[in-house]
């Protein structure tokens, strides 16, 4: 006879975050992140895009905001938000048309869309500096 | 399916469509870009500006801004339909993005059809 007192102080929630989010459950959330991040930036974006192309001092002003540290850091933030949900995105896209779904390949697809961008952004960032 | 009411067959497939169709023409813009600005060594005012006035650039520019729009909206819209249950509130922040990315919009015609 099993105990129903017991039984009926089973967890009716389980603490699921000790398990490990899989590598292509990273890099789905971090397409979703840096998609947010994206539409978030749009508006500064803009802006640089309009100082840039409104005269000639407005691109020497770009040049010169540009040049700041601060906002250099901001600027490789969204340049790593677009090379990852650029890369991710394409491994959507080759997922969609069943290339690359099964287990392993998904995993190594995964890992390199989370290398490719860190280590094109570390690129872009030595270039910046 | 079969209750479903307020929204017709292949809800969503639209939607779904154009965020892959616009994520290859975003895809494309961005490597020919790329490639266009490392081919093109000092980056100055007469380079950039010359850049969005030639023709070809407009059009793809303009196809790309597009894109950026409605692939933004496409993506909000899923963060808020997996993060704002509320109707309300979502309705309010679904019709907030809307406005912005249509001023956005305007903001980014204005910015490439300068005189």
């Amino acid at each position: 006879m099993p105990d129903l007192a017991a039984k009926k102080k089973r967890p009716l929630w389980y603490n699921l975050s000790p398990l490990n989010l899989p590598l292509p459950g990273l890099v789905s959330i971090l397409h979703r992140v840096s998609g947010a991040l994206l539409f978030l930036g749009l508006v500064w974006f803009l802006f640089l895009l309009d100082m840039s192309l409104s005269s000639e001092a407005g691109f020497a002003h770009f040049r010169a905001y540009v040049a700041h540290p601060v906002v250099k850091l901001a600027m490789l933030v969204f340049v790593w938000a677009y090379l990852h949900h650029f890369c991710a995105g394409l491994r959507y896209l080759f997922l969609d048309i069943d290339k690359g779904a099964d287990l392993a390949t998904t995993r190594k697809t995964s890992y390199a869309v989370l290398a490719a961008s860190l280590v094109l952004t570390a690129f872009l960032a030595v270039k910046l500096w | 399916m079969v209750g479903r009411v307020v929204v017709g067959a292949h809800y969503g497939l639209k939607d779904w469509l154009v965020q892959r169709i616009s994520a290859v023409v975003m895809a494309v813009y961005t490597l020919i870009f790329v490639a266009i600005l490392l081919g093109s060594a000092p980056f100055t005012y007469a380079l950039w500006k010359a850049l969005f006035a030639n023709g070809w650039m407009r059009f793809a520019t303009l196809v790309f801004a597009v894109s950026v729009l409605v692939h933004a909206w496409v993506g909000v819209r899923d963060i808020l339909m997996d993060y704002a249950k509320p109707a309300g509130l979502r309705f309010a922040l679904e019709v907030l993005a809307i406005v912005v990315l249509v001023g956005y919009a305007g903001w980014a015609l204005q910015i490439f059809w300068r005189p």
